[in-house]
């Protein structure tokens, strides 16, 4: 069964159409990121998902359950970190795991022990008893992970976990949606932290403008635009453009003082530089091959620079 | 629908309600403070007889108690960023309605019960019929409870705003009740108007309740105040899906 199917969702807020038909299918067991640039459209869909926001047409199942028809049940098998949502200050971190808990059902026994489990993964049993409010913002991130794993969710969606976050903070809650994964979670995940996605993520959609504009792996999404892969030398002098005109060289662009070499067959563009080196007699200082990166693909489907 | 499911989700937004608000400072004002220095203003200095004005008294406590809480914890939420959390855990809208009614209620029938008992052994009130004062606290509780409720309804994630709304909408209310001026010396157009506010038919109760005289039967002012509520509600969850529908 899967995880998550969204069909033809859209969502306008007055004259600006922030989803328009957007479908998605999300298989049970992995990670899935929704990259996309701010204002894209990921966080809409993510609320509709969740049943925070009503669609204007489509259907979310979660699991098998229709969200609007059924939200309770729905509602049941997820774990939610909305966007900037965060966790109730005036109570303490403790408190806010186990009245999360409450809604769930789990009984007292249960409570309390996942409760200290968790702050004990996210390295809070110190402050177990703090008031929220005295925390800092990468504190009460981790407060909210707590509350959107305290039922050991069949499905993880996490609403940009990690902006804003400091080193450690961010380190943890990536290090505890794998282990959530790997304990059975399928986890939906929005970033636009490339980096975070390529690491983490078994498939990605990139959406912009409200609409999906690629779905696959980060592999596979690096591969559609391998033209984009280059080659990046130094030589011992400065060298000129005319150098670089060879076969399956697309251009040359200088970067400090290096120059990158883009083509689509990084060997024979090596083999000509170390060719024309030896014919000039230039000394290669650096030469480095450079794979396809998700940013290329981001950039260029998104229609960035 | 699991209805388990559905009551236990109102039984935990009640209980959070109740850990969170009850001692906030706009709580504390206009629900304690402000019905005890109105009772001052008007009652202290004056030869009034108590009896008669205590039943108009605690419909105004009851009424300032049990419609603090609400105007404030949907407001506060979204101010917080919590209400978006909320929003996405096991419940549904009618949860959160009832989750907030819940804790209105019982913070209303909680201090007008307290304040009643300790009135009733100093001031040696008379009791007509026990049941009765029950039943009115109850339904008065959960009248202006939903009242509050539906006060927070607008999108708004200043509770500052609900507050003065609030005031608005609640101090015109006790003007028109019946409590300063007993229903009975009221004819035509104040009759009219009196008749409008909900409050006068709790004060109604409290009066059969206590002295055992009433203007309207007890069943009436029951009836009003039930269909009070079912209004009360239906417009709060009209409202607040609305504002799910705009984005909150």
């Amino acid at each position: 069964m899967d995880a998550i199917v969204a069909d033809n969702l859209s969502k306008s807020f007055g004259p600006v159409t922030a989803v328009d038909d957007v479908s998605i299918t999300i298989p049970e067991g992995g990670i899935f990121g929704f990259l996309g640039p701010n204002g894209a459209g990921k966080t809409t869909t993510i609320r509709m998902i969740t049943g925070v926001l009503i669609p204007d047409a489509g259907s979310v199942r979660v699991l098998g359950t229709d969200v609007d028809k059924d939200p309770l049940a729905a509602k049941l098998k997820m774990g939610v970190i909305p966007e900037n949502g965060t966790v109730y200050s005036d109570l303490t971190a403790e408190q806010n795991i186990l009245i999360t808990a409450k809604f769930f059902g789990m009984d007292r026994a249960s409570r309390e022990r996942r409760a200290g489990e968790i702050l004990d993964r996210l390295g809070l049993t110190e402050r177990r008893n703090d008031i929220v409010r005295t925390f800092s913002k990468g504190m009460r991130q981790r407060i909210s992970i707590a509350c959107a794993i305290v039922h050991s969710p069949k499905v993880l969606i996490l609403d940009e976990p990690t902006t804003g976050l400091d080193v450690y903070s961010r380190r943890l809650v990536i290090d505890t949606v794998r282990h959530m994964n790997e304990q059975g979670s399928t986890v939906l995940l929005t970033t636009h932290n490339i980096e975070e996605a390529n690491a983490l993520c078994t498939t990605i959609s990139i959406i912009n403008k409200g609409k999906i504009v690629a779905t696959g792996s980060p592999e596979k999404l690096k591969k559609a635009f391998d033209t984009s892969r280059y080659v990046e030398v130094s030589f011992d002098q400065p060298v000129g453009h005319g150098l670089f005109s060879g076969p399956g060289i697309t251009r040359a662009e200088q970067w400090g003082d290096k120059w990158r070499v883009y083509t689509d067959d990084p060997d024979r563009a090596v083999k000509h530089l170390a060719s024309v080196a030896e014919r000039d007699r230039l000394t290669i200082v650096s030469i480095a091959t450079s794979n396809p990166t998700l940013e290329e693909a981001f950039v260029r489907l998104t229609g960035g620079v | 629908m699991d209805w388990k499911v559905f009551l236990r989700s109102i039984a935990v937004v009640t209980e959070k309600n109740m850990r969170i608000y009850y001692f906030k400072g706009p709580v504390v004002v206009f629900g304690l403070l402000f019905p005890l220095i109105m009772f001052f203003t008007f009652f202290i200095g004056r030869n009034l007889d108590i009896v008669l004005f205590f039943p108009g008294f605690l419909g105004m406590m009851l009424f300032f108690t049990a419609s603090s809480v609400g105007p404030l914890i949907t407001p506060w939420e979204k101010r917080e960023k919590t209400y978006e959390r909320l929003v996405s855990l096991p419940v549904i809208l009618e949860s959160i309605i009832i989750g907030d009614l819940m804790a209105g209620a019982i913070f209303g029938v909680g201090i007008t019960a307290i304040v009643f008992a300790v009135s009733a052994v100093l001031l040696r009130l008379p009791l007509a019929h026990i049941g009765l004062l029950a039943l009115s606290l109850v339904l008065g509780s959960i009248t202006f409870a939903a009242l509050g409720t539906l006060l927070a309804s607008p999108t708004t994630d200043n509770p500052s705003n609900i507050m003065m709304l609030s005031s608005l909408v609640r101090l015109p209310l006790i003007f028109v009740s019946g409590i300063f001026i007993p229903l009975s010396q009221l004819a035509g157009w104040e009759w009219i108007l009196t008749s409008l506010s909900p409050l006068t038919y709790l004060v109604d109760l409290f009066h059969a309740s206590l002295n055992g005289d009433a203007v309207y039967p007890p069943w009436l002012d029951a009836l009003v105040l039930v269909l009070v509520i079912l209004v009360f509600v239906l417009c709060a969850k009209v409202i607040q899906r609305r504002n799910l529908v705009k984005g909150i």
